[in-house]
């Protein structure tokens, strides 16, 4: 679905202008710069304040990502049970830090907090998809599957 | 030795009903409690609610009947909202997971029900966006129960978290469904009075009216008098870290942090020795041995400086650093600081720098102290619960566990 078309399903409903990033992030796992001032006529408010909201929650991020999206859990539950090798492990098989995406667009790498599998931790998602009770040892095979 | 201690109000249809599937819920009484409530008068049910104590299961433990007389009480108010704390952001906590994607419904009964008490036609659900299986699940359940006419005129619909963890703070939370950034508010005016688009709106969390349907079901008396007197009924909690059982448990609220651990949890991994726990998620103290035969109501964890939260105990054995441990907590909060406010904005950072210092061996006494001291104005001057609570872990562990900060100094 182009960037209008999504926007305008939402240009109605009562605090869209989330649940228009939200439906934009769902369709390209990213809010395109594009996307701002779009978002800002619809809602009728400033580009500033759309590029504010969007930029307030760590779910969205402005600019690009990479084709899948792999999030690795840092809070202490996960931390306690090595959290750091496991996020050692997959920059080196990606070759990229967290924060980047891999030159062929494939892997964008990012931390997060408890996504609420922390009875099976470490856990990281893939396309929100959690993997949990990981290795390092078990990253290769893994992140072979999505590339 | 067993653990016959469980006893399951929230989660009494966990895995005993098909969650997709009204019908189901239907055949074991579900929605009965409803239909009785409807019958009733909007203020006995909120006097029913009043009567059996129930605190809000969401962190701050505030009388959920007492919360809803102040919005049933507003009669000039053209719209009121029933919303829902589906947030579940503090680490280690996956108890409303359960609730949502187990028993979809009961929530969903739950809210028609208070929905009927104050007066409200309408609903939200806010869901932290790191749960779209839960996110799911209500959506279904929410649109099946509408199709078969369940709700009546009670509207209910769902909305999507963005990884933002200060948006478990009700204003915040509000801020959000309403579409901006999620910063908490000024109060009062306190949401029961002027909530969402600045209409009366009650928000509570998802295992709070999860236990309404029961006490509607057996009558206030029957849940008053279950577990502990000021905080009766059972509570959810779910482990994890160095205990063996790490999976979720509901029990009434006067057993003990031990028997949770040990008799439950069935002690610590690879027959290490106990150090610590740290109960109520990222924001909860973290407390040695001798505590741990506390009962876990409320009010006795507020005596040893602790909150109950939300019910998650994460376990650390004997070899945990708890430098190390308090370093990664620190970060989170200078992460999630949502930074309208100066003693949280800059109050985080610098609590977390000063970790970093200490783990890295580069503090001193002094700088103990002035953390301190910071900790102290945060608790005091944060605007809202995030920065209040922040320096908890920190503060806790310089007090119980000082050994590991002395050996870095
Ligand atoms: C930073 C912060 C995060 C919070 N996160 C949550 C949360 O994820 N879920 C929740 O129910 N309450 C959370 N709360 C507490 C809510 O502000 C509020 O007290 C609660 O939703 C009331 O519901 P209850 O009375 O049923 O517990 C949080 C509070 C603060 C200050
Ligand atoms: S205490 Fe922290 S999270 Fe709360 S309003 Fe202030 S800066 Fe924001
Ligand atoms: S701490 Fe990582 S999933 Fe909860």
């Amino acid at each position: 679905m182009t960037l209008d078309a999504i926007i305008s399903q939402y240009r109605d409903v009562e605090g869209g202008l989330i649940e228009a990033l939200h439906a934009i992030d769902n369709e390209y796992r990213c809010i395109p710069e594009s996307a701002l001032s779009k978002l800002a006529e619809a809602f009728d408010v400033p580009v500033a304040k759309v590029y504010g909201v969007a930029t307030f929650y760590a779910k969205f991020k402005v600019g690009e990502r990479g084709s899948n999206l792999i999030r690795v859990c840092e809070s202490a539950p996960c931390h306690n049970a090595g959290a750091a090798l496991v996020l050692a492990a997959i920059e080196s098989n990606l070759g990229i830090k967290a924060g980047e995406t891999t030159a062929d667009g494939r892997f964008t790498l990012e931390l997060t907090e408890c996504v609420g599998c922390c009875n099976e931790s470490p856990t990281i998602t893939i396309n929100e998809v959690p993997y949990t009770k990981l290795t390092p040892e078990k990253v290769p095979e893994l992140l072979s599957k999505f590339r | 030795m067993g653990f016959n201690k469980e006893k399951r109000i929230v989660l009494r249809h966990y895995g005993l009903v098909n969650p997709t599937s009204t019908e189901d819920y239907v055949n074991k009484g579900g929605y009965d409690a409803l239909k009785k409530a409807k019958a009733m008068q909007p203020m006995d049910v909120v006097e029913e609610v009043k009567k059996s104590n129930i605190r809000g299961r969401g962190g701050a433990g505030f009388p959920t009947g007492l919360k809803w007389s102040f919005t049933a009480k507003i009669t000039d108010a053209d719209q009121k909202y029933v919303v829902c704390n589906a947030d579940e952001g503090e680490p280690g906590t996956y108890k409303d997971r359960l609730v949502m994607e187990g028993v979809p419904h009961q929530l969903i009964e739950g809210m028609a029900i208070a929905g009927h008490a104050i007066g409200a036609t309408k609903g939200y659900i806010y869901c932290r966006g790191e749960y779209p299986n839960s996110q799911k699940a209500l959506r279904q359940a929410i649109a099946d129960a509408k199709a078969k006419g369940i709700l009546g005129d009670f509207d209910l619909e769902v909305r999507s978290g963005a990884f933002a963890y200060v948006c478990g703070e009700e204003t915040a939370l509000i801020e959000s469904i309403e579409g901006h950034r999620g910063e908490p508010r000024y109060k009062p005016p306190y949401p029961g009075v002027a909530g969402l688009w600045g209409k009366p709106t009650i928000v509570n969390n998802v295992e709070t009216y999860a236990n309404i349907p029961a006490i509607i079901e057996n009558g206030a008396d029957w849940f008053a008098g279950i577990g502990a007197g000021n905080y009766p009924g059972t509570k959810v909690f779910t482990l994890s870290g160095d205990v063996v059982n790490k999976t979720f448990v509901e029990v009434p609220t006067d057993v003990t942090l031990r028997e949770i651990i040990f008799d439950f949890g069935g002690g610590i991994v690879d027959g290490k020795r106990f150090k610590a726990v740290q109960v109520g998620g990222n924001s909860g103290g973290i407390i040695p041995e001798e505590l741990l035969d506390t009962p876990i109501d409320f009010d006795a964890m507020s005596n040893i400086g602790m909150t109950l939260g939300t019910g998650a105990v994460f376990v650390m054995d004997e070899t945990r650093d708890m430098v190390d441990v308090v370093k990664c907590m620190m970060k989170f909060f200078e992460h999630e600081s949502c930074g309208k406010c100066t003693p949280c904005r800059e109050g985080t950072f610098r609590l977390f720098k000063g970790m970093c210092k200490i783990a890295n061996g580069e503090a001193n006494a002094n700088d103990l102290a002035t953390m301190e001291t910071l900790a102290r104005v945060m608790n005091k001057t944060a605007l809202c619960g995030l920065g209040q609570a922040a320096p908890t872990p920190f503060q806790t562990t310089v007090r119980y566990f000082a050994a590991d900060y002395q050996k870095r100094l």
